[in-house]
């Protein structure tokens, strides 16, 4: 087990050092001068000599990429071309709306997802398990955007139940973050269920096929006690992997949904960084979303690893 | 008739005879043939021109003039999303076609070679994966400017690494097999095998992540449309057209509806297709009861 750690974690650095690199890269494939882009028509003289300088980039490039690492490593990833904020608070600040936005969603997901899936594998042809599959297949093909759109028509303009927009802290007013936050959570939970659904569907029905669990039926056990017993906690080990990548993916991928709800998180970060040329927010929004991303991806191989020893043999 | 070409036209005909009989795949192949057709000759189709302007038909609710209701600028919706189905066809098939190139060419080196360059190539595959797929796609678009071929090679990019893993784990388990030692024993050279050899004999899963990366490339285009990164007005995109609507949702709302609906259909579409080849030419991919059920 202890290799396997130290296998993954060395794994994991090789990866997260290349990608330091791409999002290095990112700004040298900028058309032109970045800093004269981003400028635009503030252009003047000093404040441009002075964001290059602090960027590094009057160095030689490969001493850019050095110092934007060693810099990084520091939590240092520079100011923001547009207010002369350091990079991190600005991307730090906004971390709170998009975790409170995916991990509701995650949970709004799971509600839906486990009941759903489950049933539908334990009563496999059954009208629970077409409608399971139907809704998979919707919720995989449906712009989530779209579903938000609609959202709003029906849950604002209709009935006028919910805000179309915005966002409260949670610490600020419970109530009034959870009015706001369950739109874009629903909307977003919903693709997410029908993702969980097939998954958890497809391996309990795995699971149901193994010689195991044919042997606890024929000891006459009730099906209750061998759903929960022996097939849910097997069918259960690879979901959390799924469950986890889907948490990771929705922590940097739902700029369109935030963008959608005025909700001011990392995604809605980077959509203004975009479209006002402040390539160093660009930066430090993407290598933050993607540390996390690998972070989460380590921490569910280890926990998979510790909950099936198999795969630290093999 | 070689054993090769036999085998390629049964998965062929399998593929195709499963399209028939499955009434979703079929369903889905109808859709997607109304949507070429509608591609193709859009312009030509659309009952009126995309950017004519009408102020005295502002925001018009579906009528049989109008059967999808007017903009905002009084334009016919019903022929902007006809002639916007070609946007998101051109860039599905172009960025898929980057992406199965670039990621086909890397996963066979990688799997054939094995060694350094399967190390060097399969871990820039995985720092690519690192990243949310739309996030890299609006970083790539950011640093190269809003627009069509931008996001095609955005798109291209990120859907790189899945065909390039796909592609390496079908050559790992083919370059074992007898026939391919047979090839290295009489002489024939790296590139004839993986031409004439192994990339045949992994079509299969390849034909079924096309499919599938379709559906999720037409997502991506219409996401990065909605940021207006895609497509730049007046041009259509079914993403930009729902961006433009979202503020006349509650005021009109076949804004948003018949432009989402648009990118439903031909997603699902791509994905009930893509979930019947899959069936027939990748069957390690089904569940254990789908698959009794398909020998039952």
């Amino acid at each position: 087990m202890a290799r396997f750690v130290i296998r993954r974690l060395l794994q994991s650095a090789v990866v997260l050092l290349g990608v330091t690199l791409v999002v290095f890269l990112l700004l040298q494939l900028v058309p032109g001068d970045p800093v004269r882009v981003a400028l635009g028509t503030r252009f003047d003289p000093q404040t441009y000599e002075a964001l290059r300088a602090r960027a590094g980039l009057d160095q030689p490039l490969v001493v850019q990429y050095f110092d934007y690492l060693r810099r990084a490593l520091t939590g240092d990833l520079g100011v923001s071309f547009r207010s002369g904020r350091p990079v991190t608070a600005i991307v730090l600040e906004r971390l709170p709306a998009t975790l409170s936005l995916a991990v509701t969603a995650v949970v709004f997901a799971m509600a839906i997802a486990f009941p759903l899936g489950i049933v539908s594998a334990i009563r496999s042809g059954s009208l629970v398990d077409h409608a399971a599959r139907v809704f998979s297949q919707f919720g995989v093909s449906v712009p989530d955007f779209w579903m938000g759109i609609m959202g709003i028509l029906l849950f604002s303009g209709v009935l006028g139940w919910l805000p179309p927009s915005g966002y409260v802290a949670l610490t600020e007013d419970p109530g009034r973050w959870a009015s706001h936050v369950a739109l874009p959570a629903a909307t977003v939970g919903l693709v997410t269920a029908s993702i969980l659904t097939r998954f958890i569907r497809s391996s309990m029905l795995e699971v149901l096929s193994e010689d195991y669990v044919r042997t606890a039926e024929a000891k006459g056990l009730r099906t209750r006690v061998v759903v929960l017993r022996h097939v849910l906690r097997n069918a259960l080990i690879p979901v959390v992997t799924v469950v986890a990548v889907q948490l990771a993916s929705l922590l940097g991928g739902v700029i369109v949904i935030e963008v959608l709800f005025a909700w001011p998180g990392i995604g809605r970060l980077t959509y203004d960084a975009v479209a006002a040329r402040d390539y160093p927010v660009l930066q430090g929004a993407v290598l933050l979303v993607a540390a996390l991303f690998l972070l989460v991806n380590l921490l569910v191989d280890i926990l998979y690893a510790r909950l099936d020893p198999r795969i630290t043999v093999k | 008739m070689s054993e090769r070409t036999v085998n390629r036209e049964g998965q062929l005909r399998r593929a195709l005879v499963a399209l028939r009989r499955d009434p979703l795949a079929l369903t889905g192949s109808l859709v997607l043939a109304v949507l070429v057709v509608v591609g193709v000759g859009g312009s030509w189709l659309a009952p009126s021109g995309i950017n004519e302007v009408n102020v005295d038909q502002m925001l018009q609710p579906p009528s049989w003039a109008h059967p999808f209701g007017t903009d905002e600028l009084g334009r016919d919706v019903l022929s902007r999303v006809m002639v916007a189905a070609r946007v998101s066809l051109q860039v599905g098939l172009v960025s898929v076609g980057i992406a199965l190139v670039v990621g086909v060419t890397l996963g066979l080196f990688a799997g054939y070679y094995r060694g350094w360059l399967d190390n060097v190539l399969m871990r820039c595959m995985d720092v690519l994966f690192a990243f949310p797929v739309l996030l890299l796609a609006v970083a790539i678009v950011a640093v190269l400017g809003p627009g069509l071929v931008t996001a095609m090679v955005a798109i291209g990019v990120v859907y790189t690494p899945i065909f390039a893993r796909v592609t390496r784990a079908g050559v790992l388990s083919v370059r074992e097999q007898v026939f391919v030692r047979a090839a290295v024993s009489v002489g024939a050279s790296d590139l004839r095998i993986m031409r004439r050899h192994v990339l045949p004999n992994i079509a299969a899963p390849l034909i079924v992540q096309t499919s599938l990366s379709l559906a999720f490339a037409i997502l991506s285009e219409a996401a990065l449309s909605f940021l207006g990164l895609g497509v730049q007005p007046p041009d259509p995109a079914w993403g930009r057209m729902l961006f433009d609507g979202r503020g006349f949702v509650t005021d009109a709302w076949w804004l948003g509806f018949f432009p989402g609906a648009a990118i439903f259909l031909t997603v699902l579409a791509f994905n009930l297709v893509g979930d019947a080849l899959r069936d027939v030419l990748d069957p390690r991919q089904l569940t254990v009861s789908e698959a009794r059920r398909s020998t039952a």
